[in-house]
């Protein structure tokens, strides 16, 4: 990274005005589907979407005043959200984290998150070989034996725990 | 003095072996949660709660009120040995903590912190001691107006007195009142939102929220700052403690000013967090000497833990009787009641008196016990921070998955977990709070039976939420906190005006 790159970064516009307009988009969602189920009374009482009409109203002013704000002062902004660099490292941690969340349906819990601590200690630290995959294996061993035997708490397994017998 | 024999017979269920193990264990569980980064008391909390599915609720209660209180204690030892707030309540500890550890005073800052801690908690279980059972006759004349009153209070109090801009709180906790709503109405048994999808059916549990809020999203902050941990060594010995206490009471002004502002801030739903800035601002603004807050004064520490601790009690004050948690955690807390079939709230006091009193009694044994591992453990805790980011930031990851997982033993819950996750990241950045978020996910149901409930007996008139003096006065307070943010908008828009008038 050069020295000119430091201090880039992204604006805290983009991620402000993204996060209203979808607290926007979920509002006009609940509206939506209120006036579907209904707001008005029936003969028993108010029906579905009576309460959650009103919550939808707010969400979408209070988001939509949020959003009006940004766009409002869009050019004046001048605040960073993060540095590129600072977004890189979120990324190293987000990206395995969401690869160990995909393979969890398939494989269980155990495995994935072997493989996660594993990658993580080889990536961003510098063990070696053995202290790697001791702990990578050790720690879920860990959790098998806490929440399966003691407090017999089953826990989401694969095919590899299927072909060991379990 | 029928809340000392109720409490006394509370004594005996908590002084079981079983239970004196349990709070042991949720002690020692709680501290290693409170020291590490991204597990919080909310979080953990509820990470743990699957566990005690199979025990009884007065051991699993005791276990995990234990690991609040554990937690409580282990957010103090990584703010003064390395300056990074495991919680975020400890921020304040370490504006006077950290430089007291750099002189080596590191022994000495912690037993200020564990006893002040220790202090405020047992003033706030006092507290709830004697006036839960008198709230909790109270309350049990509530009708479903005065319920939602309550409520209202609750949400509009954020609103008011929160530092984040209101806007954004009122869309965070919106947010939540719309996600509790997701799925089987109870009322009407009509779906709601689920657009076909049968994972939504049982709608957004709040504990995959939490756990996602406030522990990935945690982590990914973490990664974002960059940890280094560069921490100091502490080794207790009795002298230093014993010299530390004899210090301690000149500073007795401050532990009461904070015990108050704790106790009140936990009460009405501030939280500990605000509670423990509010403390330190307060007692530096009484202190003779000003200029020594900062580089290690020793009030400056025992002023933010108090107010914390005596915050973090109350808190369970409204959960118990009226069911409205006064912090996250209190509202995983609440979570778990409902798990093992205990309703919170006024008539838990009339049915399960075994219960209340043995958690009440096992808060004064917890917060003792406490005090005494947390004094005697510190040097294998500040031992476990030495473990590298790179072991801890996956392991964490992987803790909070199976939290997420055990809850109901489903994927797309893990899935989930992961959405929050970037949501609470974003949250945070942005400066959306994510306490209102959660409190709305919890009491959405609640809030919203009440609502109805109120509404049918009225036949949807309005007026109802003023027809006695009660539900009244609670509503003007509601609409006065919700007003609140307005009058200093205002004031702000007529001072830029006549300053404007000014200069022309």
């Amino acid at each position: 990274m050069s020295d000119q790159e430091q201090g880039a970064g992204l604006n805290r516009r983009i991620p402000e005005a993204g996060v209203a307009a979808l607290l926007l988009a979920a509002g006009i969602i609940v509206i939506t589907d209120s006036l579907r189920v209904g707001i008005e009374w029936a003969d028993d009482g108010p029906k579905a979407g009576y309460f959650p009409f009103f919550i939808g109203i707010l969400l979408a002013f209070s988001s939509g005043w949020t959003l009006l704000q940004t766009l409002l002062g869009w050019s004046r902004e001048t605040n960073l959200f993060s540095q590129w660099s600072e977004l890189r490292d979120v990324g190293a941690m987000l990206l395995p984290t969401t690869v160990f969340i995909v393979a969890v349906p398939f494989l269980g819990l155990y495995f994935p998150g072997a493989l996660l601590i594993g990658y993580f200690m080889k990536r961003h630290g510098d063990f070696g070989w053995v202290t790697t995959v001791l702990t990578a294996l050790g720690v879920p061993l860990t959790f098998f034996l806490i929440f399966e035997r003691w407090f017999l708490v089953p826990l989401a397994k694969g095919p590899i725990e299927a072909w060991l017998g379990f | 003095m029928d809340e000392l024999n109720s409490l006394m017979q509370g004594f005996a269920v908590a002084m079981t072996l079983p239970n004196l193990g349990f709070m042991l264990l949720g002690l020692l569980l709680g501290i290693l949660i409170g020291v590490l980064p991204g597990l919080g008391g909310a979080n953990g909390v509820a990470i743990l709660l699957p566990l005690t599915f199979s025990m009884n609720p007065t051991s699993a209660i005791i276990m995990l009120s234990c690991i609040y209180w554990g937690a409580l204690f282990g957010g103090a030892i990584t703010s003064i040995l390395f300056n990074i707030p495991g919680e975020p309540w400890s921020v304040a500890t370490t504006f006077d903590g950290f430089p007291l550890a750099q002189q080596g005073r590191a022994a000495e800052a912690l037993t200020a912190a564990f006893t002040s801690s220790f202090v405020g908690a047992f003033f706030a279980v006092l507290a709830i001691t004697f006036l839960a059972p008198l709230l909790a006759k109270f309350a049990l004349q509530f009708g479903p107006p005065e319920f939602f009153a309550v409520q209202m209070l609750t949400f509009c109090s954020f609103i008011g007195m929160s530092k984040d801009p209101p806007m954004k709180t009122l869309a965070a906790m919106m947010l939540g009142f719309a996600l509790a709503a997701v799925g089987m109405d109870t009322v009407t048994g009509q779906l709601r939102m689920t657009y076909g999808f049968t994972e939504m059916l049982k709608g957004f549990d709040f504990l995959i929220a939490v756990i996602g809020l406030f522990g990935i999203g945690e982590i990914l902050l973490t990664m974002e700052e960059g940890l280094a941990f560069k921490g100091k060594s502490a080794k207790i010995n009795f002298r230093i403690v014993w010299q530390t206490w004899k210090e301690l009471i000149q500073y007795w002004r401050t532990f009461i000013r904070s015990t108050l502002i704790g106790c009140w801030m936990g009460i009405t739903p501030g939280g500990a967090t605000p509670a423990s800035f509010m403390g330190y601002g307060m007692a530096r603004r009484a202190a003779r000497d000003k200029e020594s807050f900062g580089k290690g004064n020793v009030e400056g520490v025992v002023a933010p833990e108090t107010a914390a601790h005596a915050a973090g009690t109350s808190a369970l004050l409204p959960m118990l009787t009226l069911g409205i948690p006064g912090s996250p955690t209190a509202a995983v807390l609440l979570g778990g009641l409902l798990i093992w079939g205990l309703q919170p709230g006024p008539l838990l006091f009339v049915e399960q008196k075994d219960f209340v009193w043995g958690l009440i009694a096992s808060m004064y044994l917890g917060n003792l016990v406490g005090l005494f591992v947390v004094l005697t453990t510190v040097p294998w805790w500040a031992a476990i921070l030495r473990i590298p980011f790179p072991v801890i930031a996956p392991v964490i990851i992987v803790i909070c998955a199976i939290g997420a997982y055990t809850v109901h033993s489903s994927i797309f819950d893990v899935i989930m977990m992961l959405v929050f996750g970037v949501l609470g990241y974003l949250f945070k950045k942005l400066r959306y709070p994510m306490a209102p978020l959660v409190l709305a996910l919890v009491l959405g149901d609640m809030a919203e039976s009440s609502f109805r409930q109120s509404m049918l007996l009225s036949q949807g008139a309005v007026n109802i939420f003023y027809s006695n003096w009660l539900v009244g006065s609670l509503m003007a307070l509601s609409v006065f906190l919700l007003l609140l943010p307005t009058w200093g908008a205002l004031k702000n828009l007529l001072r830029r005006r006549e300053a404007r008038a000014y200069l022309r």
